[in-house]
């Protein structure tokens, strides 16, 4: 286990910072750990040069008393605070703001390095100078959901009625009020018009909701292995996920609060996540049949790699992520339904542009549900561009596929900016890139 | 067939479509024949093409494409959805002719057919002195690595659409740097349709 410690000094050293903190706790192989000493003598300086650096989150409150949000659950929530994030600057005209939109597990910190926990954003390699998002052009905001646990009001939320933890007293939330609370967000940083709603798996239905909701205020959404609706088989993990929570003892009914996270439950519905996250080639690929030793243990502590792994993720999970926030957040996406005219109502029609991709290996959001997302924006003859791209990494490719992810989503947002004129660049520029 | 703006059939297909229409592109590839459409004539544009490497291409012109194959790709859409339907180089390596077709004029007011004419007088000589199968400047494949699975002459084209009543609205006859007027069945080695089964 490599842990990079002590305070930053330097820029240099905190983008340095990123790329070992980006392997932190999980074991480096021989390999990895050379290329990180390589890149820490060579590539500093690159490094430097793609990231947006130190970034901060801000908190900002909505839903104040008299004001509070009016949940799809007929309920009412009040007041929220949202945590997000900004990188790069908005433009005079306001026509450069993009809305990226975190998975199940996510939160506000998508891009640069934050100094409260030396993490790196989770969709880092996507967004910054130059990068897929370039944060010299387009102006980027991530916020954490509501009903989240990184710093958005969810179940582990003071209720200010109670002084107490929400937990199960935190109403139920959907991805539509998800996309509420940050449309409220969204007037508050004084935009009308996004550029881009984007994001992958959860993000890209939050993306769908948000042209559903609000289809006159987004240019364009990038939906990425993701789907219209849970097909009974995703229900199904998140059932599973749920009742391995709720069955550990120290759940107390959702109401652990005092007495810490129900580590157990909540680290094998993790595992169970992970497992659906990849898929049977990289796992062959990653862990093989690898043990700790060369002869069987005949015990039933994790000897082979992919358990460590399991156990290593449950763990880490269990410490970073609250679990009723899990539960809440999985039952949001197993009510979510774009399908049929949910997306685009009878006799409306769609300004937005779409931009869909999926993955060859991804079986936990299969391709078919984009194609299904396809067949229907066919139907209504909106303007949208699918993908399928080559990838082995399963539903996590859409984290790690870079470079063809960044070909699409690039031009696709160029190309929105310039309000959808193909223009001669193509010719001047773009030919050998 | 090598891709530019100046090929001979992309030349005649972009003075075909009309300013501002709205066009679907089957088989689109890189989008060589879309995107001086969209960029001089301004249209609406949709590709679909199979090859992602294609799709990134078309992507990085500013196409809008879908990842689809072409016997699959057009069942969604509603009636009259487009003004141009384009089946270049591509009806070929359709298995379902008759389906497609009937799709795209279901789809589409005016569909444009592009395709290679097996009964050019050069193939004829390589089958008849030769007997060998034809490889052409437009069928330049061997028979062992081809991806045409419709192997049809200019009349066998014609014989179709009187049988299926198509109307040919417009017809163009290719041969290696220009049109051909004499004889198009032996001297084309390609032919554009333009067909409509609307009034």
């Amino acid at each position: 286990m490599l842990r990079v410690q002590g305070g930053l000094k330097t820029q240099n050293n905190a983008e340095l910072m990123c790329c070992f903190s980006r392997v932190k706790g999980w074991k480096l192989y021989g390999k990895e750990a050379k290329t990180l000493m390589n890149m820490k003598k060579t590539k500093s300086e690159k490094v430097y040069n793609n990231s947006i650096g130190v970034v901060e989150t801000q908190y900002h409150t909505i839903a104040e008393q008299g004001d509070e949000l009016n949940l799809e659950s007929g309920e009412k929530l009040g007041p929220v605070t949202l945590a997000y994030e900004t990188y790069g600057s908005l433009n005079d005209d306001k026509s450069n703001a993009i809305l990226v939109l975190h998975a199940l597990s996510g939160d506000a910190h998508a891009a640069g390095l934050s100094l409260e926990d030396h993490s790196v954003g989770w969709w880092n390699d996507m967004i910054g100078p130059d990068k897929a998002f370039d944060t010299n052009r387009y102006f980027v905001i991530c916020s954490n959901v509501i009903g989240g646990c990184k710093g958005s009001t969810g179940p582990s939320s003071i209720n200010p009625a109670t002084g107490k933890h929400y937990a199960l007293d935190f109403p139920f939330i959907t991805v539509a009020d998800m996309v509420h609370a940050q449309r409220r967000l969204i007037d508050y940083l004084g935009i009308d018009k996004l550029l881009c709603v984007a994001g992958g798996s959860m993000g890209g239905m939050q993306a769908l909701q948000w042209v559903s909701s609000y289809p006159e205020k987004v240019r364009s959404a990038v939906v990425i292995a993701s789907t219209l609706k849970h097909s009974p088989q995703q229900i199904a993990f998140n059932e599973v996920v749920r009742q391995s929570i709720m069955a550990d003892p120290s759940w107390y009914e959702g109401s652990y609060y005092e007495y810490g996270q129900p580590k157990k439950g909540l680290s094998v519905a993790r595992m169970i996540g992970h497992i659906t996250f990849m898929s049977d080639k990289s796992m062959e690929e990653k862990f093989s049949r690898r043990q700790k030793s060369d002869k069987f243990s005949f015990g039933f502590d994790p000897a082979f790699e992919v358990e460590n792994y399991l156990h290593y993720r449950g763990l880490n999970f269990a410490q970073r992520f609250d679990a009723n926030s899990y539960l809440y957040i999985t039952k949001a996406i197993d009510y979510f339904d774009m399908s049929g005219l949910n997306l685009i109502p009878l006799g409306k029609t769609v300004d937005t542009r779409f931009l869909i991709i999926s993955f060859k290996s991804d079986w936990l959001y299969p391709s078919y549900q984009s194609q299904d997302i396809v067949r229907l924006l066919k139907k209504r003859h909106a303007d949208a561009t699918y993908c399928e791209l080559n990838s082995t990494y399963g539903h996590d490719a859409f984290l790690v596929e870079i470079n063809e992810q960044t070909t699409l989503i690039k031009h696709f947002l160029d190309k929105t900016f310039k309000k959808y004129l193909v223009s001669g660049d193509y010719e001047k520029f773009g030919k050998s890139a | 067939m090598k891709n530019s703006e100046n090929q001979l059939d992309h030349r005649i297909i972009y003075s075909i479509i009309e300013p501002e229409s709205r066009v679907l592109d089957l088989g689109c590839g890189k989008g060589h024949l879309l995107y001086p459409l969209v960029r001089d004539k301004r249209i609406r544009a949709q590709g679909i093409e199979l090859d992602d490497k294609a799709i990134q291409e078309c992507v990085r012109k500013g196409l809008s494409v879908f990842q689809d194959d072409i016997e699959k790709s057009l069942r969604e859409y509603p009636d009259d959805s487009f003004d141009y339907i384009i089946l270049n180089q591509s009806m070929q390596e359709v298995r379902k002719v008759d389906c497609v077709i009937g799709e795209a004029l279901r789809i589409g007011t005016k569909v444009i057919v592009g395709f290679p004419n097996f009964a050019y007088y050069k193939s004829r000589c390589v089958l008849f002195f030769r007997g060998r199968s034809p490889v052409t400047k437009s069928l330049p494949y061997l028979w062992y690595d081809t991806p045409n699975v419709r192997f049809l002459s200019i009349k066998d084209f014609e014989d179709f659409c009187e049988g299926k009543n198509i109307r040919i609205v417009e017809s163009h006859y290719l041969g290696e740097k220009t049109t051909v007027k004499l004889l198009p069945n032996l001297f084309a080695l390609n032919a554009i349709f333009v067909l409509t089964n609307k009034p």
